[in-house]
């Protein structure tokens, strides 16, 4: 199909555009593919995928441990630590492990060296396989302080390197979707055809260009009349890649976590619509870089 | 002032297009947009005017003095957010940095330090008797319970005295700037989506805000796209005793509405009449 | 002994703050010398989880009780671990809550929410 090589991210400034729909969508239809779910706070894909023999991986992140027979009450660490992820509780130390940004600073820094790091198990990366989509979720545990470090562990996983890869970002711009967007070489945003779907387009537009990757755009829920998604494009020359239908069948679906193209011939033609014209301008903007 | 929290678990459920035709219809003088990664409301309630606007200083981010820089390379090899990298000079991505404040501490030259940044952007609309209150969080940016606290005490400060009711919009999740916006208000409205992801982050919601013991009451959002999800909720709301304050249809005409700036009441369509029944039971569960 | 309250205003008919983690000032109040003073609530800064930061102040005061309508998880193992006990405020001044809390009217609070740490979106 194409550039195996393709790596590519879906995107949206806010959650309910259609990340997933369409990302699950494309990923299924190119047969042998790879799926990375980076949502790691509310991951969905799976729900779709139901990938059979899942293996999972936990990732960990470093916790510090103090050793209270070496601590002598300076407080050095508990007045460093800039998140506040230490207090200082009868004489000693007290960590707050959900707050904890594993800096590693109060270990560091401690001048009678009484802290250690341990640790600690934020996520895991859950793999398996289905329909021949290799599918990669990242899940973080509840009340953690960052997703960042598991998107890292998703993203460094080998995959075989003749496939397309099609990575489900979390909603909005903020430092977790900038990592999971690190090394792609597309970016499909997805957009609602309203006055909030331009706005929040726009941002993730601004993130797309900051970090100058070639991208393209997707109109969810299409309805007749005014679109202002569409219109932005116009204005601001960013290629529609396509448009799918408001149509409650695929409300429907969607919300029952059915994969649309799997179940109706016409979804599946739209999709397939889609991922030509996608892995057209990843190729075209390949051949362009080189 | 009585305040009402529109919340969902789940982004795109609709909290903007029932906090706007809420404001509508109580003509509430106080209302604010506490979705501060993605906020919508101004799009609808404030298109022509111009508000006053204040920077936001986040977390104070790592900078380095290349004058004073030896080019050790202890901040890169030390950071452990691969944010300081190596091109011409040391420099610190700003975006990948989190203000740890290691590199400021360990630099042998004094090279290092970190600087207030500012990582949004406060809006406060006056006009002849209302106010609103809305900001923006900047990329890249992380968590922002402060900024949600700034945006609701502006709200507060501004309004006048005679405002009866203050309508917030919320943010999506359940973390810190949740937390930070249904702190002090009278009542939460959650609005729920009858999709299966939808459903489990409206629990996760409605847990959170059992513990602040403030009224709850629970609205359905586009009921007609998965009628037995639908159900699922109803069901849920009556085993815990949460009061339903309504189901609003999935309408095409809510879109044109308001791409074309308008609430749905402002035009007459199915979503419009709902939400009315919708507003009628919450502000009778606010008021009484 | 000491107590603390989250306040809004500096004065004894100021109402209790709503929010303890972001409240703009604590008073602290003592029990045998009836001295009060106000402290300004440098947590209120902190981008997220203000509750431990202010929980730390309470502690590193001296306080041995809270008066509070809500307070965090964070911040209540900070109290609890340093065995300073919290109490549910009433409604109604600072006055009415100290004079409440001296004739041993208030009771423990006992329902804490979830504070900073993401906890899913």
């Amino acid at each position: 199909m194409g550039d195996k090589s393709a790596r590519i991210a879906v995107l949206s400034g806010k959650g309910g555009a259609g990340k997933t729909l369409v990302s699950v969508n494309l990923a299924f239809l190119s047969g042998e593919s790879v799926y990375i779910d980076c949502d790691v706070e509310d991951p969905n894909g799976h729900l779709f995928f139901k990938p059979d023999e899942v293996s999972k991986e936990a990732v960990t992140v470093k916790i510090p441990v103090v050793d209270e027979s070496l601590c002598n009450g300076c407080r050095t660490c508990v007045d460093f630590c800039k998140f506040d992820a230490l207090a200082f509780i009868k004489n000693r130390p007290y960590v707050f492990e959900n707050i904890c940004h594993s800096c590693g600073g109060c270990a560091l820094l401690c001048p009678e060296k009484a802290i250690w790091e341990k640790d600690k198990v934020i996520g895991e990366v859950q793999s398996g396989v289905s329909h021949d989509v290799i599918v990669s979720t990242g899940i973080m545990n509840i009340g953690e302080a960052s997703g960042v470090p598991i998107v890292k562990h998703l993203l460094n996983k080998d995959v075989p390197k003749d496939l397309p890869v099609f990575i489900d970002c979390p909603p909005g711009s903020s430092c977790i979707v900038m990592e999971s967007i690190r090394d792609v070489g597309f970016c499909i945003l997805v957009a609602e055809p309203t006055i909030f779907g331009v706005h929040n387009l726009s941002m993730v537009y601004d993130l797309v260009k900051l970090f100058a990757k070639p991208h393209g755009v997707v109109i969810n829920k299409c309805l007749f009349g005014k679109n202002p998604a569409e219109e932005f494009c116009i204005e601001k020359n960013i290629p529609i890649l396509g448009g799918i239908p408001f149509d409650p069948e695929l409300g429907a679906l969607n919300s029952d976590a059915k994969i649309a193209a799997r179940e109706s011939e016409r979804f599946r033609e739209l999709f397939g619509s889609l991922l030509e014209t996608v892995m057209k301008e990843v190729r075209h903007e390949t051949t362009v870089d080189s | 002032m009585k305040q009402l929290l529109i919340l969902s678990g789940k982004g795109g459920t609709g909290k903007t297009t029932i906090a706007s035709a809420f404001i509508a219809l109580s003509d509430a003088k106080a209302y604010a947009d506490c979705d501060v990664d993605a906020p919508n409301l101004h799009l609808i309630m404030a298109q022509d005017l111009e508000p006053e606007r204040t920077d936001y200083y986040g977390m104070p981010k790592a900078e380095i003095d290349t004058d004073k820089c030896t080019e050790c390379g202890l901040c890169k090899e030390t950071c452990r957010f691969d944010a300081i990298s190596k091109d011409e000079n040391f420099t610190v991505d700003f975006f990948a940095c989190e203000g740890c404040g290691v590199c400021e501490a360990i630099c042998p030259a004094n090279a290092i330090s970190l600087k207030p940044t500012v990582s949004g952007e406060l809006m406060l609309y006056v006009d002849s008797d209302r106010v609103f209150s809305t900001a923006q969080l900047r990329m890249g940016s992380g968590n922002s319970g402060l900024l949600v606290t700034e945006v609701k005490k502006r709200m507060k400060t501004a309004a006048r005295p005679d405002a009866d009711l203050a309508i917030i919009d919320g943010s999506p999740g359940i973390g810190c700037p949740v937390i930070a916006s249904i702190s002090g208000v009278d009542m939460v409205l959650v609005v729920a989506e009858p999709s299966v992801s939808g459903i489990s982050d409206m629990e996760r919601i409605i847990k959170t805000a059992e513990t602040f013991h403030t009224k709850i009451c629970v609205c359905i959002n586009k009921h007609d796209i998965n009628p037995a999800n639908t159900g699922r909720i109803e069901e849920f709301c009556r085993e815990r005793g949460l009061p339903l304050a309504g189901k609003i249809p999935f309408d095409p005409e809510a879109v044109t509405a308001v791409n074309n700036g308008q609430t749905i009441v402002d035009i007459d369509c199915p979503s419009g009449s709902a939400v009315k029944e919708v507003f009628r039971n919450t502000m009778e569960l606010l008021f009484a | 002994m000491k107590v603390a309250i989250p306040v809004d205003e500096r004065h004894l008919e100021s109402s209790v703050c709503l929010s303890f983690g972001r409240a703009p000032y604590f008073l602290f109040y003592d029990t045998t010398t009836k001295e009060t003073y106000y402290l300004d609530n440098s947590a209120i800064e902190n981008p997220s989880g203000a509750g431990i930061k202010a929980a730390q102040i309470i502690v590193d005061h001296g306080a041995k009780a809270l008066l509070t309508p809500r307070c965090g998880e964070n911040a209540q193992e900070v109290l609890r671990k340093s065995e300073v006990l919290v109490y549910q405020s009433i409604p109604g001044t600072v006055k009415e809550n100290i004079d409440a809390f001296e004739a041993g009217k208030l009771t423990l609070l006992s329902d804490f929410h979830s504070g900073a740490g993401r906890h899913g979106r």
